[in-house]
């Protein structure tokens, strides 16, 4: 090869670009003309870079995707920020948000009604304010109300649907919301309205600079998601490879020479991924189509809003085709293809692991330092260090891929053949390309490896971000809280519901505020407060820790310290006003006296189920008369039956016919912020996604490596080979290498989620649920691509294939 | 080579002169060599004394006697045995391999059964010779394979013509 | 037609793939220690009567009796058993396992049969030196010449000391001198160990180390051992 290569080297710096073209576009020829083989392999390649190239062009799609959806968002909202109040006037409208909860889905609503006669203003995707009565709904929400799932929802909404919400007024398609009118004297009713005189919020000034640890999971994770992506393209120009080139092979032997094969053997992988390219283009215009009707935790998205952003589509155009031929290239170097024949380099170079491992220690030494903390500071410094931790990670994490090549060469040479014959079968396969296998594989360790690490951190921020809420979810599942203006519809309000389905007790209290009878003697300018709890005995043993009680009786709980001055002024005995003016501060001019029994008894506070202590005056209903409240609020504590299915729904309805804008709040022990579940299961189907890509590939590999060896699998056949071992061959064949490549990538990945947390400060925690996650996925990917081999392998072991001469 | 085998073999298609007779010869198989006249008198007169032909007719006219003949019942029996026994294997034996699947072809017989039973004499001699080569020394063997190739050489050309069988009735009947 | 005696008996196979018939109406027997060459040209159903006979392929109608057994009527598990255990194989190319070396290819037949694999390379290995291949016991089918490569697939067919080897063109790769040297070595050792043997193939001095030939042609076996 040497020898012949040195006039050749000096006859390539004269090859001209014109017949440097000649020669791509007779490859572009080649690939499309070379008869039905290399039609498949073109059109594979095509395929598995499209699904790639669609990826690509999906992810440069999601900043515009938020920007759009963002836009719309701020365009409807109602809020607007460093505005003063907006006093009612013929032209504004008075609002109250009106969310409500349908079983798992979240509904976003507003009721409305104009203050005047004048012209209000209409939010955007409809085309007038809704009268009373009526209301405008989303696409989705009208679906749910038509079908039977929505039927109990129905009943929620005690208005006329007068048409369907434009997308222009909509963050995405299947969003679930409302605008309906009421009149103004329901508002009385509503605890929080407001008014507007216009829609959407000014622009927020300045975009927050990113929080460093944020940019830091963001870089990560392109690179986790997106490295595949890549390694997965890089597969797919290599697909049937073998093939190719023993046509390369027939063309030397009528007079090209080597370095006109390279070119057009890159001519044809240029080919075939520019194919990739407008089949990527196409798979992801119909993605998108379908994207639009996908609702993942309540975000969607137009086909509209998805939109790659121009200078990285122009970037994924340009380095798909180029790496493409580069990868092609690099492959041909291992392989002497000579007229006669393809020669693959009888003993392949034993790969080096000095460079392997420099990777991912270069990428450690980056780490290192800021192992001590990270989220301190703040500031430019810390985003130079976000760079450096991002850098850090990306060089770990592809330095465990390189490794995965040099691991498995180094573990497969261990299997002297030893075993049972399909393992014999396996291990020698692999022992004679083992690159091809760990090629597939890679892509697996990089998405294994760092969807490890991301989900360590995102479980041990999460831990820490789980706060317990103190509630009790066995005393009372739901706590509804009703606007009233008296004790009768105080009263009212709990015998409604607990006439409602599904509710099987509920501790129903009325509470309001009194004052002190004289101004604070510390603050002249302000009157010391109180809260007043009424409700019945079995309610008031939920609140404080009483032995017995009676109607009539009276309870006090002191104030842990009622502004820092000792002891309250609601004492047995004691006089106090109930007297408010209607802005809500106590009024001393026009007193109302109550005077707090002596026999009040001084109590402890207990924990209610909501989890709070409360202070100050409890009263049975026969000590204090609700009636004498100026504003009561009642706030019941519902204890559902659990055997009555969606009971909720049945308070929720019960709840939005007291008041439209009601919600009731739900129980838990536990809070979780939302946004970490998202991101953790974002990343999870992220990495599914990769795995499965890389499945994908797997399975072509094997497939082609299958159909080369038909004949022999029929020989095989003829002298009695069972389906099984060749099966099972299959199966460890795929298995040795996944297996290898998990084991690098939990090592490698718990060795970045280590870092990560030392960084952002966290207690070190091994995310054993999302190691077993990875572990079955990729356990998952090994069976599917043995699967799917099955069906062709056994049809191959049919004896058609000793006919063939 | 057997010309009255042949001339009987010609005379099966129906009755014929004696000069279209040597015509129909010399065209089929006489390129280098054609028949005498003489010859085919000679043959025809022991084919008649042997019972295997007839005289179907004399034609008087200008030139010599003219005697037109037609092959007997015997005759045509003695050219099926003829067909059908294999030609002892030896070399340059395509000549009269090639006369018979012709006459074998004219006159409507099997002519892929005539090649296969060739084959089976050629092989018997082969298989001879191959054990023959076994036990033998060199020089035993280098004799045994210069047979060997002749006789694989004529079964070369049997096969080639049992391929082209097909294309050869088709050119012979026409 | 079919002699007393006879392990293999095929009986008016036909089978037909697609619209072309391959076999119509043939017949085969063979005594153990016999070697039989399927001759015909190319396209006759030579290897058809072969994969028939072999149980590789089911007859659409006929019969396969082998030992007493009829091979039409078993399920294919018990079919490919037989093959393992009972029959050899030699094909014209592309038969050893690349990537294992000979000696593991010339033991595979052993180990599918479950046979321990020191035991089976240890047998695998007394068969190569039969057939002069000692020598490259360790080297992967790649590395070795085509007439050992051929020469390690007569071993591998041979290890388990079948009772029929199927030779479908065992020598069709090979230049004469390599092919005669495996079917001297095939025959012989087929004939000591009593093993039949089917040769297909359509060279005449292959056929030469037959006992007897029969003649496949559009489909019908025709024996040529009675021809006289």
């Amino acid at each position: 090869m040497s020898g012949q290569d040195a006039p050749a080297k000096e006859s390539r710096s004269r090859v001209s670009i014109a017949r440097w073209a000649a020669d791509l576009a007779m490859g572009g020829r080649f690939a499309v003309t070379g008869g039905r083989e290399s039609w498949a392999r073109t059109i594979m390649t095509a395929v598995g870079v499209g699904l790639g190239v669609a990826l690509l062009l999906l992810a440069s799609a999601v900043p515009t995707m938020y920007q759009q959806r963002n836009e719309r968002g701020d365009a409807r909202s109602a809020l607007s920020f460093g505005n003063a109040k907006v006093k009612p006037g013929p032209d504004t409208l008075q609002l109250a948000n009106a969310g409500t909860d349908y079983r798992d889905q979240d509904i976003t609503g507003m009721v409305m009604a104009p203050d005047g006669k004048g012209t209000p203003p209409v939010p955007p995707g409809i085309d007038r304010i809704p009268a009373a009565g009526e209301m405008w709904v989303s696409p989705a929400l009208k679906k749910l109300l038509d079908s039977d799932e929505g039927k109990l929802l129905r009943d929620r909404f005690p208005y006329r649907t007068i048409g369907v919400i434009g997308d222009s007024g909509l963050t995405g398609p299947t969003e679930f919301t409302y605008y309906a009118g009421i009149s103004q004297k329901a508002f009385d009713n509503v605890r929080s309205q407001y008014h507007i005189d216009h829609w959407g919020s000014e622009k927020k000034g300045e975009d927050k600079p990113l929080d460093p640890a944020l940019l830091l999971l963001i870089i990560v994770g392109c690179v986790v998601l997106l490295l595949p992506v890549l390694i997965f393209i890089a597969t797919a120009a290599r697909f049937g490879g073998e093939r190719r080139d023993r046509r390369l092979a027939a063309l030397r032997l009528v007079g090209a020479d080597i370095h006109m094969t390279r070119r057009i053997a890159a001519g044809e992988s240029l080919f075939g991924s520019l194919l990739g390219l407008a089949v990527g283009t196409g798979l992801f215009l119909l993605g998108r189509e379908l994207a639009s009707g996908v609702d993942i935790w309540g975000i969607s998205f137009f086909a509209s809003d998805i939109v790659p952003s121009a200078p990285l589509a122009l970037v994924i155009a340009a380095a798909v085709p180029a790496s493409a031929v580069m990868v092609t290239l690099i492959a041909l170097r291992g392989i002497a293809i000579e007229p006669l024949g393809v020669v693959r380099n009888a003993k392949p170079k034993r790969r080096r692991l000095w460079w392997r491992l420099l990777l991912p220690l270069l990428g450690m030494a980056l780490l290192l330092p800021l192992a001590g903390g990270f989220g301190a500071g703040g500031g430019s410094g810390s985003n130079t260090k976000a760079y450096q931790a991002a850098a850090g990670a990306v060089l770990l994490l592809i330095g465990i891929t390189a490794l995965l090549p040099w691991v498995v060469e180094a573990v497969v040479e261990r299997f002297g053949g030893r075993g049972s014959v399909p393992w014999q079968l396996a291990t020698r396969r692999l022992q004679l390309s083992s690159g091809t296998a760990s090629r597939a594989v890679s892509g697996i360790t990089v998405a294994v490896a760092g969807a490890l690490a991301l989900q360590m951190l995102f479980a041990s921020v999460e831990a820490q971000d789980r706060e317990d809420t103190g509630q009790d979810p066995h005393r009372a599942q739901l706590i509804a809280n009703v606007p009233v203006s008296n004790g009768a519809q105080a009263h009212d309000a709990f015998a409604r519901y607990r006439a409602t389905k599904g509710v099987k007790d509920l501790l129903g209290v009325t509470e309001d505020y009194i004052s002190d009878v004289r101004h604070s003697k510390d603050d002249p300018t302000s009157v010391p407060e109180e809260a007043i709890t009424v409700a019945d005995c079995p309610t008031l043993r939920e609140l404080v820790r009483i032995t017995s009680c009676k109607n009539g009786e009276v309870f006090l709980v002191d104030s842990p310290s009622y502004y820092g001055e000792g002891e309250g002024f609601a004492k047995p005995g004691a006089k106090v006003n109930l007297a408010y003016r209607d802005d809500g501060t106590p009024d001393l001019r026009k007193k109302k006296l109550w005077t707090i029994p002596d026999s009040a008894t001084k109590v402890k506070p207990r924990k209610d189920p909501v989890g709070s202590e409360r202070t100050g005056i409890f009263a049975t209903p026969g000590a204090f008369d609700i009636a004498d409240l100026p504003d009561p609020g009642a706030s019941a504590m519902i204890r559902l039956d659990p055997k009555v299915p969606d009971g909720v729904e049945y308070v929720r309805n019960t709840s939005v016919a007291l008041s439209p804008a009601m919600d009731v709040m739900r129980l838990s022990s536990t809070a979780q912020s939302d946004e970490f579940t998202v991101i953790r299961k974002a990343l999870f189907i992220g990495a599914t996604a990769t795995l499965l890509l890389i499945g994908a590939s797997m399975i072509v590999t094997t497939l082609e490596q299958l159909r080369e060896r038909k004949r022999l699998l029929s020989v095989l056949v003829a002298f009695g080979t069972r389906r099984t071992t060749l099966s099972w061959s299959v199966l460890w064949q795929t298995a040795v290498p996944v297996v290898l490549g998990l084991a690098l990538s939990i090592a490698g990945g718990l060795a970045l989620g280590v870092m990560l947390l030392k960084m952002v400060g966290q207690p070190l925690a091994v995310d054993w649920t999302g190691l077993a996650t990875m572990t079955g996925i990729g356990g998952g990917v090994i069976l599917l691509v043995t699967l799917v081999s099955l069906p062709p392998l056994w049809r191959m072991m049919r004896p058609g294939g000793l006919r063939t001469e | 080579m057997s010309i009255g085998h042949t001339l009987l073999g010609l005379l099966e298609g129906g009755p014929r002169h004696g000069y279209d007779l040597k015509r129909a010869f010399d065209e089929r198989f006489g390129h280098d060599r054609p028949l005498h006249y003489g010859q085919v008198y000679s043959t025809m007169s022991r084919l008649l004394k042997n019972g295997l032909v007839e005289v179907d007719g004399i034609e008087h006219g200008g030139g010599p006697e003219r005697k037109r003949y037609a092959i007997t019942d015997a005759g045509i029996t003695d050219v099926e045995d003829w067909l059908v026994q294999p030609e002892k294997p030896e070399p340059y034996l395509q000549s009269v391999l090639y006369t018979k699947v012709v006459i074998a072809l004219l006159t409507g017989r099997d002519a892929a059964d005539l090649l296969d039973v060739q084959r089976a004499e050629h092989l018997r001699l082969m298989r001879d010779l191959t054990q023959r080569k076994r036990g033998g020394d060199l020089s035993d063997q280098l004799i045994c394979d210069h047979a060997l190739f002749h006789l694989e050489a004529d079964l070369r050309w049997l096969e080639l013509t049992a391929a082209r069988l097909g294309q050869l009735a088709k050119a012979v009947r026409s | 037609m079919t002699p007393a005696g006879s392990l293999l008996i095929a009986t008016s196979l036909h089978k037909t793939y697609g619209h072309t018939p391959a076999l119509d109406s043939a017949d085969f027997s063979i005594h153990p220690g016999e070697v039989v060459a399927v001759m015909g040209p190319s396209g006759s159903g030579k290897s058809t009567l072969l994969h028939c006979l072999a149980g590789i392929v089911k007859p659409d109608s006929g019969s396969v009796h082998y030992n007493g057994r009829e091979l039409t009527a078993m399920s294919d598990a018990e079919r490919s058993g037989l093959r393992r255990g009972e029959f050899g194989f030699v094909f014209q190319f592309g038969q050893l396992v690349p990537e294992l070396s000979c000696v593991e290819n010339v033991a595979l037949p052993l180990r599918l049969n479950g046979t321990k694999r020191k035991e089976a390379e240890t047998r695998a290995s007394a068969w190569m030196e039969r057939l002069e291949v000692a020598d490259v016991a360790h080297k992967r089918p790649g590395e070795v010449s085509g007439g050992q490569g051929q020469r390690v697939a007569v071993a591998r067919s041979l290890v388990t000391g079948p009772r029929v080897l199927f030779a479908d063109e065992p020598t069709g790769a090979l230049d004469s001198l390599n092919g005669e040297r495996v079917m001297e070595l095939l025959t012989e050792a087929a004939r000591e160990s009593r093993t039949a043997v089917v040769l297909v193939t359509h060279e005449a001095r292959v056929a030469a180390y037959s006992d007897r030939e029969v003649v496949v042609r559009d489909g019908k076996a025709r024996d040529m051992a009675g021809v006289r």
